[in-house]
């Protein structure tokens, strides 16, 4: 079913759900300058002319997450503060990195799925922000430019448009104008994306090749481009204490990043990977082999967002080097 | 299983919990044992999160066990290794775990086992060879190849010498002549076990990774085959249950998957 109707109608609607929902959306956060997923307060406040930087997963999986509280001996999980569920806008590229993400937080090993991740997972439902793709995204190429998992989809232009699929949302909209709408997918990007021809026989000669060498220097391992992505799901665990000889403390989980150079640094400085060149290999691996190796998916893990291409402090475009390796691949 | 009891299963999997340290054992200057109270069942070459609150957690393997305990034997290089020798007999040591894949020992049964192992890589072999040392019904020959930097960093003393009475075994050092050691590395010593003469056998390997990488390279010279070889690998690890992404190799998580592999497995994975 299809509706049209007013930004003030659409706030209202927003307004009421606030009980039930945190509305978030991808909106201009000032003091940073950047474009992230936050609360909103009016459908308006979403960013249509740009990607923004950072992806959906800060939502319900932030960048640093208290896992248990310490008071002497004993030992808490940490609690949500707010029982209410989450209703996030977001465009096709962001749910399918969401799926991604489930894979390895609730389907990565028999009977261990992340307890802190599922308990928010199980509160989200998806706002679909139709989108016609930005300068730097390719999610046609990695196939993850449409999705059906959503409650409802929205179209923001001077009017809104609205598809309401999730029945639990149907009676918002009663009395609204009723018109023909379905959201439409982006059908070409501006840039593609050639999926590299990474396979079981030849991983070893693809990760030997001399290409990864030309990032040794060039990248300098800040993985910036691992923060800003959807999919990357890696982790430290950090313990804190509140003060110094104090009994109370806290363990946390804070993102962490492959492209960094202490990431497989073991007992006396030794690394399992380490140069950038090796950590670039792994990244792309990651994104092109091992993910849809892995969980037998024909998924990339990469949804194409084009984040990391515009974060990349060294200006190394993520699509050239993903571009490059294909063609190498087709050399050998 | 009801949402409530998913839940609770997932929680039981990352909360460390409270255990006694029932006693401690000075090993070398860098490494001690340490027994601490456990009723649960765990399986050899398995290990553990240990964890101290507000200092941090390390996997561990476990080096022994026994009715009501398991014993973790550990060499102090950092945040946590060195909270933990801060702690003593009745201090509390937080754990969860065990997790990974054990040694398959049902297939060791009844066999020749040739077991090589390095430094601290001992510790996750020992289970193993207290499982044959004391079920002598089910042992076979064993081999044991032991290797340390020198007398001092020797590990196991009274275990060696107990192994000794039952096993064909050698203990040597990088350097130092000392009684009761041969010298240099522990590949040097491989070609000694008569291979062909053992028949149905198998291989363990433990150790740091250059250590592991030679002495694989060596038994495939020694015309061992790669599916007799089993092996145990180390990587930095932050959670155990497949979240983290530091122990991955390509599509292969060590925590899960490992840390024990069959060495037809372990020599194809590359980082
Ligand atoms: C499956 C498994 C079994 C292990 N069994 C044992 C054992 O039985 N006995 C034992 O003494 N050690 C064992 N280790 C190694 C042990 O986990 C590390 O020494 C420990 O994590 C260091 O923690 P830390 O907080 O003391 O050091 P940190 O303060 O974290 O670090 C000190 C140094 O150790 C490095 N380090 C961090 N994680 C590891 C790691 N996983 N392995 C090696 N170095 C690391 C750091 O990069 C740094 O250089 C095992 C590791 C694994 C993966
Ligand atoms: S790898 Fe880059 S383009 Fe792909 S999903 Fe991550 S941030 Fe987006
Ligand atoms: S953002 Fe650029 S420089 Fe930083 S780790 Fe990624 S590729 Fe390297
Ligand atoms: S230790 Fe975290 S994924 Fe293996």
């Amino acid at each position: 079913m299809g509706y049209k109707i007013s930004t003030e109608k659409m706030d209202e609607i927003l307004k009421g759900l606030s009980g039930q929902y945190k509305v978030y959306g991808p909106k201009w956060d000032r003091p940073h300058k950047n474009v992230r997923f936050a609360e909103l307060k009016s459908v308006r406040e979403i960013v249509m002319d740009r990607q923004s930087n950072f992806s959906i997963k800060e939502v319900f999986y932030p960048i640093s997450q208290v896992m248990f509280y310490f008071k002497g001996e004993d030992v808490e999980p940490s609690e949500v503060a707010d029982d209410r569920d989450l209703l996030i806008f977001a465009r096709a590229c962001d749910i399918n990195s969401i799926q991604r993400l489930d894979k390895i937080f609730l389907d990565n090993g028999e009977n261990n799925n992340d307890y802190f991740y599922a308990r928010m997972r199980k509160k989200v439902k998806f706002a679909l922000i139709e989108c016609g793709g930005f300068e730097n995204c390719f999610c046609v190429s990695t196939g993850s430019n449409a999705t059906d998992d959503y409650a409802f989809a929205v179209k923001i232009a001077d009017d809104i448009f609205v598809e309401v699929k999730d029945d639990a949302f149907a009676g918002l909209f009663s009395g609204c104008e009723a018109v023909d709408y379905q959201p439409e997918f982006v059908k070409e990007n501006a840039k593609k994306v050639h999926v590299p021809e990474i396979k079981k026989e030849n991983l070893k000669t693809v990760s030997e090749l001399e290409y990864w060498k030309k990032f040794d220097d060039k990248c300098i391992g800040c993985g910036g481009c691992n923060t800003v992505c959807g999919t990357c799901s890696c982790f430290d665990t950090v313990d804190v204490v509140y003060t110094e000889g104090s009994s109370d403390g806290e363990r946390k989980r804070v993102w962490s990043s492959c492209m960094l150079d202490s990431f497989t640094e073991t007992a006396g400085g030794a690394k399992s990977r380490a140069t950038h060149g090796a950590n670039m290999r792994f990244k792309v691996f990651h994104k092109f082999y091992d993910f849809k190796s892995r969980f037998g998916t024909d998924w990339n893990m990469c949804v194409g967002c084009g984040r990391c291409e515009m974060r990349c402090p060294q200006e190394i475009s993520f699509i050239d080097t993903v571009n490059e390796l294909a063609e190498e691949c087709k050399n050998i | 299983m009801t949402e409530q009891e998913k839940f609770e299963n997932m929680i039981d999997k990352m909360k460390p919990e409270p255990h006694r340290i029932l006693e401690v054992v000075r090993q070398t200057a860098a490494e001690s044992t340490f027994r601490v109270a456990y009723d649960g069942e765990t399986f050899d070459g398995q290990f553990f999160m240990l964890s101290i609150p507000k200092v941090g957690e390390a996997p561990i393997s476990v080096s022994g066990k026994g009715d009501g305990f398991v014993e973790f034997t550990i060499r102090k290089v950092g945040r946590l290794t060195e909270g933990v020798f801060g702690l003593q007999q009745g201090s509390t040591l937080f754990m969860r775990g065990p997790y990974g894949n054990p040694w398959p020992v049902k297939d060791f049964e009844n066999k020749p086992l040739v077991v090589i192992c390095g430094g601290t890589g001992m510790a996750p072999v020992k289970t193993l060879l207290e499982h044959f040392y004391n079920h002598p019904e089910i042992a076979n020959e064993v081999y044991l190849i032991a290797g340390f930097r020198d007398a001092d960093c020797a590990l196991f003393n009274e275990e060696r010498a107990r192994f000794a009475e039952k096993f064909h075994t050698i203990y040597t050092l990088d350097t130092g002549a000392t009684e009761g050691f041969e010298g240099g590395l522990v590949t040097e010593h491989i070609r000694k076990i008569p291979f062909a003469e053992l028949g149905d056998y198998n291989v363990v390997i433990v150790g740091p990774p250059v250590m592991m990488r030679f002495a694989g390279e060596e038994c495939v010279k020694c015309k061992v085959p790669a599916e007799k070889i089993w092996v145990s690998f180390e990587r930095k690890m932050s959670c155990a249950i497949g979240k983290c992404g530091h122990c991955k190799i390509n599509e292969t998580y060590v925590c899960l998957e490992g840390p024990v592999f069959n060495y037809t497995i372990a020599s194809k994975m590359f980082d």
